[in-house]
């Protein structure tokens, strides 16, 4: 579904990162983990198109992204949630969902409506949809950025650390939430330093450090993968 | 007596309608654009000088003249938009201040050249003159009741237009957060250009009725950026009718000054914008 060719992105002397190759196939939940400035949040700014890569490709169900804006992208089906929440704080919950699929979903008032009346019940802010979205708490707010990027019916999700912040009661609700949406055969790209809501929920996990992946496999393999401990948990062998 | 100060108060609140038409085209920049356009004022200015070609070359009533600019001023809004201002917006509040003064300079001088210095204005007929007697010493003329009107108007169609349209859902989006707005699906230049069209709009509708009401020159601009940019202060950033509010207590302050003396006119206006920024910072009625 999500190819990456040698993948580039740089500032100024800064090589973020560097000859990325990666392939995501329909329907995976991919966790992506690695050390704070490994190139995570870039990843998915290229992916998303709100940074433009030095070099490489990404192909997304075959077509090459290069030259499509970030809002496009959305209508072609990829959405991303932000690690700290990007509400329109002045609308309601619904006004919030109601918009994605409006305008990202290019569904009709009538369909956008019922889109956004369904999301707000997966992800269990059904009780909320009248409240300004700037009143919420964070996990209601986490809940939202989720709903926003689900109301435009995407077929990839990007996660950016989603599960960040919260206690574990929260985050285990949050992750039945992700489940299901897996279940419903979502493509899930997902950042996240919570590595037990990944072991739960992922299919594969791949490592990121120094601008490019250096282990990829299942949860387990990779977490007792002696590099990974090295350069990530930082546990020695 | 007491005759004469409700007359200069009345007389004061309708020109803070005027006023308020010019602010709100900078309101709705400040609001969603977040950014102040210091060309505003003489963007009002060069569409005086359009109505004031229309009418003279053409022989055009002022109506129909201010009518065949609001379409052009609308697309040379949103041409403005996407071709210069956006290209300086959100990477630091200074590229697009110094781009606007530019602007502003470029359009004095452009219409110096082609104008010449002298103060005009549009005959506007029997409008200019017509007087409703109320009471007493109070007199209202027709055109400054017509423009108070039009701006209470005005200020009701873009309250409706960004809170009860589609397309005002999409520019309060964009406004909030542009990144965010992106990622659903919202093109932020279009949505940013079209609202910058409708600030034409006003600007558009705010030179009709100034060109008819008072004298202008090339360099009226700026004086004309100063009233609709402490109206838009008082008033509240983002708040449409603080905005009105706001034109109203400049209106009203200018007449009473003028009242004492014709020197204090201006002043006066400027002495209660600043007592009232100094109590309120935020404005009256502020949004954001």
């Amino acid at each position: 579904m999500l190819n990456l060719h040698a993948l580039s992105k740089s500032f100024g002397a800064l090589n973020v990162l560097s000859n990325l190759d990666l392939s995501v196939p329909q329907g995976e939940v991919l966790g992506i983990i690695g050390p704070n400035g490994a190139g995570k949040t870039t990843l998915f700014n290229l992916i998303a198109g709100v940074q433009t890569p030095s070099s490489g490709e990404i192909l997304f169900e075959g077509k090459d992204l290069s030259r499509t804006k970030v809002w496009d992208r959305c209508r072609l089906g990829i959405a991303r949630t932000y690690q700290v929440p990007k509400p329109f704080t002045n609308m309601s919950v619904f006004e919030n969902v109601l918009a994605a699929g409006l305008h990202g979903g290019g569904q009709k008032m009538r369909d956008a409506a019922e889109r956004a009346e369904e999301v707000l019940e997966t992800v269990e802010l059904a009780h909320r949809k009248n409240t300004p979205a700037g009143d919420l708490s964070l996990l209601d707010l986490k809940r939202l950025e989720l709903a926003k990027a689900l109301g435009s019916n995407p077929r990839m999700l990007l996660l950016d650390e989603i599960a960040g912040g919260l206690t574990d009661a929260e985050c285990d609700s949050l992750l039945q939430i992700i489940g299901g949406v897996r279940d419903r055969g979502t493509t899930i790209v997902w950042i996240e330093h919570v590595i037990h809501a990944l072991r739960r929920l992922a299919d594969r996990i791949a490592v990121l450090h120094g601008g490019n992946i250096i282990v990829s496999g299942s949860p387990d393999e990779v977490l007792q993968n002696a590099h990974v401990k090295q350069v990530y948990l930082g546990v020695e062998g | 007596m007491t005759g004469v100060w409700v007359n200069q108060i009345v007389q004061g609140i309708l020109l803070g309608g005027l006023y308020a038409m010019f602010a709100l085209g900078l309101s709705l920049s400040a609001g969603v654009m977040r950014f102040i356009n210091i060309a505003h004022g003489d963007l009002i200015v060069l569409v005086c000088f359009l109505v004031l070609t229309l009418t003279t070359s053409l022989g055009l009533s002022p109506l129909v003249a201010a009518a065949i600019t609001l379409p052009v001023v609308f697309a040379g809004g949103y041409l403005l938009q996407r071709l210069l201002l956006q290209r300086v917006l959100g990477q630091h509040v200074l590229p697009v201040i110094l781009v606007t003064f530019g602007l502003s300079i470029i359009i004095q001088n452009a219409l110096q050249g082609t104008y010449g210095a002298d103060t005009r204005k549009v005959q506007g007929g029997v409008i200019e003159y017509a007087t409703i007697h109320v009471a007493g010493e109070i007199n209202v003329g027709v055109l400054p009741l017509v423009i108070f009107v039009s701006a209470i108007l005005m200020v009701w169609l873009l309250d409706r237009l960004l809170y009860r349209t589609r397309i005002g859902a999409r520019i309060r989006a964009v406004s909030d957060d542009v990144a965010a707005a992106n990622l659903i699906g919202l093109p932020s230049p279009h949505i940013f250009a079209l609202a910058m069209g409708f600030v034409g709009v006003t600007i558009a509708i705010s030179a009709g009725f100034m060109s008819v009401w008072t004298n202008f020159d090339p360099t009226s601009g700026p004086s004309r950026l100063l009233i609709a940019f402490e109206a838009v202060v008082l008033g509240g950033l983002g708040s449409l009718w603080g905005t009105l509010i706001g034109g109203i207590i400049l209106g009203v302050a200018q007449a009473v000054g003028g009242q004492f003396d014709a020197a204090w006119q201006v002043l006066a206006g400027h002495i209660v914008f600043l007592i009232i920024f100094a109590l309120r910072p935020q404005g009256l009625f502020p949004r954001y």
